[in-house]
């Protein structure tokens, strides 16, 4: 049924749009794509399965664990593997890209030894409660993936646009010198982006634990690559195009699966890339300048 | 106010400043001459804390304030207006003026951003329009109102004129005594040596990293050597 494989698409794309809403965060003000991201999501979804399937606890202390243990690992990333690397003369640009796949290879083999290599069952109390509207059946799960993403993005979007600290970071993203000169302190600035969008990351590992009821220490890859893709989608450092990048990936890969063939469903996000690069090379909602590339 | 002394700036292995000393006094406007390269901006780069040097100390209101960064700098009273306006070119008008008050915590931002509004109409006209929309005297208008609602003390202007139509950098001018009328100290580097030595009180020319001449700017108006290097022969 269309209408149940377009619910099922949504719920997937507000994860994705969360998971690319870190990556852009830290490309618009860093200029680097952070290759740890998906690693951290990783451990926020295992931050899950220890803290409701092993300990036995309700979802929101895993929700409230997973955030603050991803906050301290965007921390530690921020000055263990970036800042040590910036505004060093004779460092190359491609230095700290390099620091973040040392970072998301050590976090893998990290969380092979902490939580082990295989699969771990993601269970909630919930997991099996359903709504059925006329033919069409809703799980709750799905619904509340929704509304946390939802709710996630809307904050998001309103502390980038109406607070002091959100004004701070767009205009850090535009233009470091001239933030450090209008009174910014840029190296706190950067700090919090790194750990707001560790958080984000965090938090989809749980959402991504809830929908798919399994955490796996490879999952950080594929995910990581795919809210690359999005960000490329939807244009690099753009906040509107990681959402709407991250939805539209999420609905074309449930219709593939559901109607086509599914073992294409990993191919559809780059196949979409490549359309979309040929067609519109600054991403959908990037601008259309040589330097609005940073 | 304030005191440079020995100053020695370097890019990577490149010596951008051989030791640089000068003075500004509060209240007054003091502008810094040369030509393209002669470690002007370097100057200004340095003061505000964007570059460190490697030698020398700047003070501030008596205090050594050598090797601090700019946002430092601007909770001390420095502004800078750098090379090429430096607006925030996806932030509304509004948003770069409310940027401009960033530091401060008083509540009187909103009436402040009213008054500069005033005294800019433009700017009221356009509070809504990306920064980047609007033109290159329009930026400059917006910049200068944007570091003013930090309330500076000094505020440094690294060539306001530039690229600027000839009526609009006559408005410039015009804006620039009207600050110092209102009690900021200025300090200018302009390539338009006449308009700047007209509305300065004191002025240095720079070349290649160094000082060459100082003096006070109606003496300065006259020099030859500036007259023939930066005026032209003819000038009157």
């Amino acid at each position: 049924m269309l209408l149940e494989q377009l619910i099922n698409g949504i719920t997937l794309g507000s994860i994705y749009a969360i998971v690319a809403l870190g990556f852009t965060l830290v490309f618009g003000v860093l200029g680097i794509i952070n290759m740890a991201h998906g690693e951290i999501f990783m451990f926020g979804a295992f931050i899950g399965v220890i803290v409701t399937s092993v300990m036995g606890l309700p979802l929101w202390v895993a929700f409230i664990a997973a955030i603050a243990v991803t906050a301290v690992l965007g921390y530690m990333l921020e000055r263990i593997a970036l800042r040590p690397l910036r505004g060093k003369q004779g460092v190359s640009h491609l230095a700290p890209l390099i620091s973040t796949i040392g970072v998301s290879i050590l976090l893998e083999n990290l969380s092979h030894h902490l939580f082990g290599a295989g699969n771990q069952p993601f269970r909630n109390a919930f997991a099996e409660i359903q709504i059925q509207i006329g033919s069409i059946t809703i799980y709750l799960v799905q619904i509340l993936i929704f509304v946390i993403s939802v709710a996630l993005m809307l904050a998001l979007s309103y502390w980038l646009s109406k607070t002091k600290a959100g004004k701070a970071l767009r205009a850090t993203a535009e233009n470091l010198e001239t933030a450090s000169l209008l009174g910014v302190n840029t190296k706190r600035t950067i700090t919090t982006t790194v750990i707001i969008a560790s958080v984000m990351g965090g938090i989809a590992g749980i959402l991504v634990g809830m929908a798919f009821n399994s955490v796996n220490p490879q999952m950080g890859l594929s995910m990581g690559l795919k809210g690359l893709a999005i960000i490329i989608l939807g244009g690099m450092g753009n906040v509107k195009g990681a959402m709407a990048g991250g939805l539209l990936l999420g609905i074309a890969e449930t219709l593939i699966v559901a109607y086509g063939d599914s073992g294409y469903r990993d191919a559809v996000a780059f196949i979409t890339i490549i359309f979309i690069l040929l067609l519109r090379p600054q991403g959908l909602f990037g601008k259309n300048t040589a330097e609005s590339g940073r | 106010m304030l005191k440079i002394t020995g100053i020695e700036t370097f890019y990577g292995k490149i010596q951008a400043l051989k030791g640089i000393s000068l003075e500004v006094e509060q209240g007054k406007v003091v502008t810094i001459l040369g030509a393209n390269g002669a470690g002007k901006t370097t100057t200004m780069k340095t003061i505000s804390g964007l570059l460190k040097p490697k030698h020398g100390t700047v003070e501030f209101l008596g205090e050594d304030i050598t090797g601090l960064r700019p946002d430092q700098l601007l909770r001390k009273g420095i502004a800078l207006v750098p090379e090429g306006r430096a607006i925030l070119s996806s932030m509304t008008v509004m948003e770069n003026l409310e940027m401009g008050a960033y530091h401060r915590n008083d509540k009187d931002i909103k009436k402040d951003i009213e008054e500069v509004m005033t005294h800019f109409p433009i700017l009221k006209e356009r509070k809504e329009q990306l920064g980047g929309t609007l033109s290159g005297g329009q930026q400059q208008m917006l910049a200068i109102a944007r570091a003013l609602l930090s309330k500076p003390k000094l505020i440094l202007l690294d060539e306001p004129s530039m690229g600027l139509a000839p009526l609009i950098v006559a408005n410039i001018f015009k804006i620039i005594k009207e600050i110092n009328a209102d009690g900021t100290t200025v300090l200018l580097v302009e390539q338009n040596a006449k308009q700047a030595l007209k509305v300065a009180d004191y002025g240095y020319v720079m070349e290649t990293g160094k000082i060459i001449i100082n003096g006070d700017a109606k003496d300065l108006l006259k020099d030859t050597r500036i007259v023939e290097a930066y005026l032209g022969k003819k000038s009157s």
